[in-house]
């Protein structure tokens, strides 16, 4: 099992929690089996051609899974899954 | 007034008379006390030449014997005593300034000191001066300075706080908004009195009140693509504190260009993230977000709250990087994205790598023409149409 951080945005989405559990080989199937567990996270995360949108960054631990091997990049157990898109909240 | 010294009789002038005749020009000025006390504070112009070695560098700091001369030292006796000495050694028109330095000071003469600060100065951040990373080097590059706050609002209000008490010599602020009730939960530059005022002026205000060091800046409105080359052009590091995506964007492909670093925060609720993006060095902020998120997940704190310490922990952590910055102290987080979260009170740090493809910085950035630098792109269109259909 890895642990996916939900950012504030999605809480919403996943009961307000900032933590779920999921299983999965590789960070696609991490992702998929919190789809499948939140549906409403499935529209934030994936586009319609099942690739993630381009505006949610995700992590593996502290590295980038676009310079891993994308959804591909194996997961052990243990591992975090972050899910971090971009937050202007600043001055108003 | 004249006083005894031996058998010679010198003259004594009050400072007051000292600094006319010090406006007025062609007066040798000397300083007869130790290194150490010259360090700490003299006057403006004034030669040191400590007593003990005043015959071997007296002819050196004064070599006309017919100028006239003014002669100080801390409280009066040991420029009294050099004074007769310099009429012993042929010097015509010899002064000793009563009271010396202490006197000058306590009728609010300015003094200066070798390290280029004054006495106040040296007091005020004698706490920075200590530490062996800022020095007074550092110090003196914290008053020379020039950075530019994007927003005066929940980040800018505590960077520019700290900022300002650190003796960053110019802060510039950029803000259209006025002091509203509802931001004085966190806004901690403004204050009740100041609700309706331009958030610039009321932190100008602040400012000038905590640190007359600091020179404020404001710039009232917005930037945009029109006006944003020029206004950050003038500062070495810009703080992003922007509540809103084109912006965001915008201040990121205008600092690249001018290569200039921004220090980036934001804020929603219990969350804050930061990074400082130094152009070239490490990703920008295109690299870390290459497409803004759809409205829906890009609400504001307005809209959804946010915790005011937050403010306060993000802003300060951007003050810190902005010192470390102007330093060339530490490890700026550079290629580092920080998060921190508020109710859990936790960190996570995560890697940001500078993207080959960025249209900004990427390899082929270097090839965009003169002539093109400058114009940028729809932003508002380019954020409003950012992840729909696709």
């Amino acid at each position: 099992m890895a642990t996916v951080r939900i950012p504030p945005v999605l809480r919403p989405k996943t009961d307000g929690k900032p933590e779920v559990e999921a299983a999965g080989g590789n960070v696609g199937e991490v992702l998929r089996n919190l789809t499948e567990s939140y549906p409403d996270t499935q529209a934030q995360l994936f586009g319609e051609d099942g690739d993630l949108n381009r505006y949610v960054n995700v992590y593996l631990n502290d590295e980038d899974v676009r310079v891993l091997d994308g959804l591909d990049t194996a997961v052990k157990d243990g591992d975090t899954v972050v899910i971090l898109p971009a937050m202007a909240g600043g001055a108003s | 007034m004249a006083t005894g010294a031996g058998t010679q009789t010198i003259e004594e002038i009050e400072p007051f008379e000292a600094a006319e005749e010090i406006e007025g020009g062609d007066v040798v000025l000397i300083d007869t006390r130790e290194p150490h006390e010259f360090q700490d504070a003299h006057l403006e112009n004034g030669k040191l030449v400590p007593p003990g070695l005043l015959a071997d560098e007296i002819g050196g700091a004064a070599p006309d014997k017919s100028a006239r001369t003014i002669l100080y030292c801390r409280s009066g006796n040991r420029s009294a005593i050099a004074a007769a000495q310099l009429q012993e050694l042929g010097y015509e028109d010899v002064a000793s300034m009563a009271g010396g330095i202490l006197a000058w000071q306590e009728q609010g003469l300015p003094v200066v000191s070798t390290s280029g600060m004054t006495a106040e100065q040296r007091d005020r951040y004698s706490r920075h001066t200590l530490l062996p990373e800022v020095g007074v080097d550092g110090q003196l590059k914290l008053l020379n300075a020039k950075v530019l706050l994007l927003g005066a609002g929940g980040l800018g209000a505590p960077t520019a706080l700290y900022l300002a008490a650190a003796g960053v010599g110019t802060l510039g602020l950029v803000d259209d908004d006025v002091v509203d009730a509802s931001n004085l939960q966190r806004q901690v530059i403004h204050n009740t009195e100041r609700i309706g005022m331009p958030k610039t002026e009321s932190a100008r205000l602040f400012i000038e009140a905590l640190n007359p060091d600091v020179n404020v800046v404001e710039h009232r409105g917005r930037l945009d693509a029109g006006n944003i080359l020029e206004i950050i052009g003038d500062y070495d590091i810009v703080v992003d504190g922007a509540d809103n995506f084109p912006t965001r964007y915008l201040l990121n492909d205008a600092s690249v260009r001018l290569r200039k670093p921004v220090v980036s925060a934001s804020i929603l609720g219990f969350d804050g993230q930061i990074s400082t993006f130094v152009p070239f060095e490490g990703p920008c902020y295109r690299c870390l977000y290459p497409t803004p998120p759809p409205a829906e997940l890009a609400p504001s704190c307005s809209a959804n709250g946010v915790l005011g310490v937050m403010a306060g922990t993000m802003g300060t952590l951007q003050a810190n990087e902005v010192i470390k910055l102007v330093l060339g102290a530490g490890e700026p987080l550079v290629g580092r994205l920080l998060l921190y979260e508020a109710l859990g009170t936790t960190f996570t740090e995560l890697k940001v790598r500078r993207d080959p493809e960025c249209p900004i910085c990427g390899e082929n950035a270097e090839e965009i023409p003169e002539s093109e630098m400058g114009r940028f792109p729809d932003y508002d269109l380019f954020c409003a149409g950012a992840g729909g259909d696709r």
